[in-house]
């Protein structure tokens, strides 16, 4: 292996300050004990943490959120492994069409389905409950379970199951013994992912939110446009905090840049 | 291998799915298709005539179209940007040994699973008029300079939100490239900048290619943040939209907007599908 | 009727015959090899005796009765693949239970039985062991021990050996076929591999281009060939061309000692020898003179090639410890009449 020179150290250094920044800052201000927007100076306050524990809209959000992202990928797992089963080991007249209708919410913006989501829930009346809003994230996060556990299937050595079947299992015993544990991993993965995924979703559900449904993001994006005070600073610093958990399981589950890579 | 034609299996386990999709993306997009055809009036709403008025009002009035000038030409900016820096940056950690490599790799696109609201509100505090980067300013020279709620703002941020979906595709064509080519072009009398340029450059074009397709149509209808770093003025295709929708009210309006920057969309992702399948032929063949 | 019976099978990939009427017959706890270059067919039908494969025609007899449509998972037949195909979230002895548990052996029973099957494999000590675990040679046996464990009447081996470095295969193919003769399974081995396939099998089913060619045992393939094709797959042989001439085969006017069987007078043929068929003596002394081209040491063996007036001819000798001939030595060539046979030379056939 080569080693980089001087010039692409300093730029890759620079790079990564550029990438870090706002996070670092975010969760340095989120300990200031000051009133404004101030990196903390003389000592580390943990009173906007508490903030924003006093504003139950904040909290009422955060469950939301987890509801949602947990319902949404949970069925989001079910629906792909079903629809991979499906793609990877039949080969049918609608196939392809099949498979392009799945992955076609990572082409469509999520602006789009927002805007399309909010005119049917608008028709049918549909506004209000949690399940709308759960089930239009089912759709946004699907494709990305439905990728990794189409990895998992196509790199599933098949002659595992043919053993099984030779040694008497049947189809739906091959299924549960052999199958689901060999894809274990692609389905935590696409789990966490998709869960990661809708907890993060701001730019469809503010279009599908109603006032009893807002998600943190949505929560977090009509405070920021309203006022802007170190709180905000707080609960970011919670949700990157949400987000580094999960991340680090993913990274022990699958390898985080398997994923993200396998994402491009 | 089990290639059971005429078989109902897969169709029974791909239904819930199917259903599902096609209740809450085909039929949504296609009442919001017909919605930008309807005839809106700010008294009554919208009404049953149709119009192709909501689309002529997009394409030709100045208002519009400088958002949709501004919209290309800052995803365009973005996009330009995120390629001079995603590629080298993507070279120099294919080049590093472990545990950096991972370790970086991880810093660059773990970002990418944090909430874009969250990003935004991280530059918005950099960039602001008390920010560290008008501290910095204030520090060492110019003074306070307005950063915030300008398009430069936008296009920082963005860069920041999309670079991951440039290194992603360079980095996944560096490791298809034998590390040993570089070396092998050094041993036949090129310099290294030669065998970078001659060498390693050809099969990351493909790379960089397709990650700018990507940025591109993400930069083109990005919301959050040009919502939260270029203000209520600086508006662009994706802001345009949620205010027809949520403060003018006027839903065919935004449905035709809408649908302009999925047609800009699907014909991009066309083209990165295109580019994706030349690549893989390539490599096959 | 054999204990395992094929008759006519016949499997089409569109209008490709990946297996054309195949017949087979297998006696109860014969040890039997098919044998053939990739894409001979040998897969195709150890898959449709598995039940892996749909045979288009023919049928499949096991202990007389009729097989040929039933479920694999029905067939109780013990299947070791060439991927070992082990259930990588199971330990050893889990995986060797799994086809007990499938046929609700009861708890007790199943363990002893497990037991025994690893003290077979000589894996009791790694029953808790994942397969990730384990070296390629412990991995083979545990799917042994998988596919034995069930008592199976019939035991198919898909290129057991091939995963396996080129010393282990060589211990796995005398403990395999040790264990084969244990218990007695009849047993049915894919390989590609010609030397395993003499080593191992009480036959050995050559197979070229879907059908069989020759069934034989190991000795008899060998020493007879069917056809110049099997004579080149299985082991080496020497073709020389020349006529038929009065007084026996001739090459470039020289007459090189053979027998020969349905030739006529004058016309072409062509001599076939084994390699360690061949002696060398001093120039002039043998049959043929010919002058040393290359020599390859390989261990045991030294081998040969030769420029002589009937062609390139190869040789191998034993090594008895001393160095023989160089680079450009002239030597001359020996070998008995009934070790050279002489044939008319078939189609285009490769050598």
């Amino acid at each position: 292996m080569h080693r980089n020179g001087p010039i692409a150290l300093l730029f890759h250094t620079l790079v990564v300050g550029f990438v870090l920044a706002p996070l670092v800052v975010i969760c340095l201000v989120a300990f200031t004990p000051a009133n404004t927007l101030t990196l903390p100076t003389t000592h580390v306050s943990l009173r906007w943490f508490a903030a924003v524990f006093d504003h139950p809209d904040f909290v009422a959000s955060f469950f939301n959120s987890l509801w949602v992202a947990a319902t949404a990928a949970t069925i989001a797992v079910v629906l792909a492994v079903a629809a991979g089963l499906a793609l990877d080991r039949y080969d049918f007249r609608g196939r392809a069409a099949l498979n392009a209708l799945f992955l076609s919410p990572l082409m469509i913006p999520h602006l789009v389905l927002g805007v399309a989501l909010l005119r049917l829930f608008a028709l049918i009346g549909a506004t209000g409950s949690l399940v709308w809003l759960t089930a239009g994230h089912i759709v946004v996060v699907t494709p990305y379970v439905l990728r990794l556990v189409l990895a998992a299937l196509s790199g599933l050595d098949r002659s595992a199951e043919q053993a099984a079947v030779t040694l008497g299992a049947s189809g739906w015993i091959v299924f549960r013994r052999i199958t689901v544990p060999m894809i274990l991993p692609g389905i935590t993965g696409g789990w966490l992912l998709a869960f990661i995924n809708s907890f993060d979703e701001l730019t469809m559900s503010i279009f599908i939110t109603s006032p009893a449904t807002v998600t943190l993001p949505v929560r977090m994006y009509m405070y920021a446009t309203e006022s802007i005070d170190p709180m905000m600073a707080a609960v970011s610093a919670l949700m990157i905090a949400v987000t580094a958990a999960a991340m680090l399981l993913l990274d022990r589950i699958f390898g985080l840049d398997k994923i993200l890579v396998g994402q491009g | 291998m089990n290639s059971a034609r005429a078989s109902t299996t897969p169709w029974l386990l791909a239904a819930p799915g199917a259903l599902l999709f096609t209740a809450l993306v085909l039929v949504p997009l296609g009442l919001t298709l017909i919605l930008s055809f309807h005839v809106y009036d700010a008294a009554s709403g919208v009404k049953d005539e149709t119009t192709l008025a909501h689309y002529i009002a997009t394409l030709s009035d100045g208002y519009f179209l400088n958002i949709f000038w501004r919209t290309l030409r800052l995803a365009a900016l973005t996009t330009l940007i995120c390629a001079l820096i995603g590629a080298p940056e993507a070279y120099i950690l294919s080049r590093m040994r472990e545990p950096w490599r991972s370790i970086f790799l991880l810093a660059i696109i773990g970002p990418l699973l944090v909430s874009v609201v969250v990003r935004a509100f991280g530059w918005s505090m950099l960039l602001g008029p008390t920010g560290l980067v008008n501290e910095a300013f204030r520090a060492f020279g110019p003074g306070t300079v307005k950063i915030l709620y300008t398009e430069t703002a936008i296009v920082i941020a963005l860069v920041h939100v999309m670079l991951p979906f440039m290194v992603i595709p360079v980095w996944t064509s560096l490791q298809k490239l034998d590390p040993m080519v570089e070396a092998a072009a050094w041993t036949l009398g090129a310099s290294r900048f030669t065998a970078l340029r001659r060498v390693v450059l050809p099969q990351v074009t493909m790379g960089i290619l397709s990650g700018s397709l990507v940025v591109f149509g993400l930069s083109a209808s990005a919301f959050a943040i040009p919502a939260l770093l270029g203000g209520r003025r600086l508006k662009m295709a994706a802001t345009l939209v949620y205010d027809e929708y949520m403060h003018e009210l006027n839903w065919p309006l935004g449905a035709a907007i809408a649908i302009l920057v999925l047609i800009i969309n699907l014909v991009i992702m066309l083209a990165y599908q295109r580019v994706v399948e030349a690549r893989a032929r390539r490599t096959l063949g | 009727m054999g204990f395992l019976s094929l008759d006519g099978l016949t499997k089409l990939y569109g209008d490709v015959a990946a297996v054309s009427d195949v017949h087979l017959s297998v006696a109860k706890g014969e040890f039997i090899s098919l044998l053939g270059p990739s894409g001979c067919g040998k897969t195709t039908t150890l898959q449709m005796i598995a039940g892996l494969v749909e045979p288009t025609s023919g049928r499949i007899m096991l202990d007389g009765r009729d097989i040929t449509h039933e479920k694999p998972d029905r067939r109780g037949l013990g299947i070791v693949f060439q991927s070992y195909a082990l259930f990588p979230h199971m330990t050893v002895a889990q995986n060797v239970s799994f086809g007990l548990e499938m046929r609700k052996v009861p708890r007790a029973e199943r363990d002893a039985r497990v037991k025994q099957a690893l003290v077979l494999v000589q894996l009791a000590a790694l029953a808790d062991r994942y397969p990730r675990q384990l070296s390629g040679g412990q991995r083979q046996r545990v799917a042994v021990a998988r596919a034995l464990v069930i008592d199976p009447p019939v035991l198919l081996l898909d290129e057991p050996l091939s995963n396996l470095d080129a010393k282990l295969r060589e211990e796995m193919q005398f403990e395999l076929r040790g264990i084969q003769q244990r218990i007695g399974t009849t047993t049915i081995m894919v390989t590609h591999d010609q030397g395993e396939a003499l080593s191992m099998s009480d036959r050995v089913v050559v197979m070229e281009q879907g059908r069989i060619m020759q069934v034989d045992a190991p000795y008899r393939l060998y020493e007879s060939p069917a056809t110049p094709f099997i004579s080149s797959f299985v082991g080496k042989m020497n073709r020389l061309p020349g006529v038929w001439g009065r007084s026996g085969f001739e090459s470039n006017g020289r007459v090189l000692p053979c027998n020969g069987a349905g030739l006529t007078e004058g016309a072409s043929a062509v001599l076939a020898i084994r390699p360690e068929k061949i002696t060398l003596t001093s120039s002039g002394a043998g049959v043929l003179d010919g002058r040393v081209k290359a020599r390859f040491f390989l261990g045991s063996a030294w081998f040969f090639t030769l420029e002589t007036d009937a062609g390139l001819i190869g040789v191998s000798l034993p090594n008895a410890g001393e160095e023989p001939p160089r680079e450009g030595d002239p030597v001359g060539l020996d070998w008995s009449k009934s070790s050279a046979k002489a044939a008319k030379p078939e189609g285009a056939q490769p050598a």
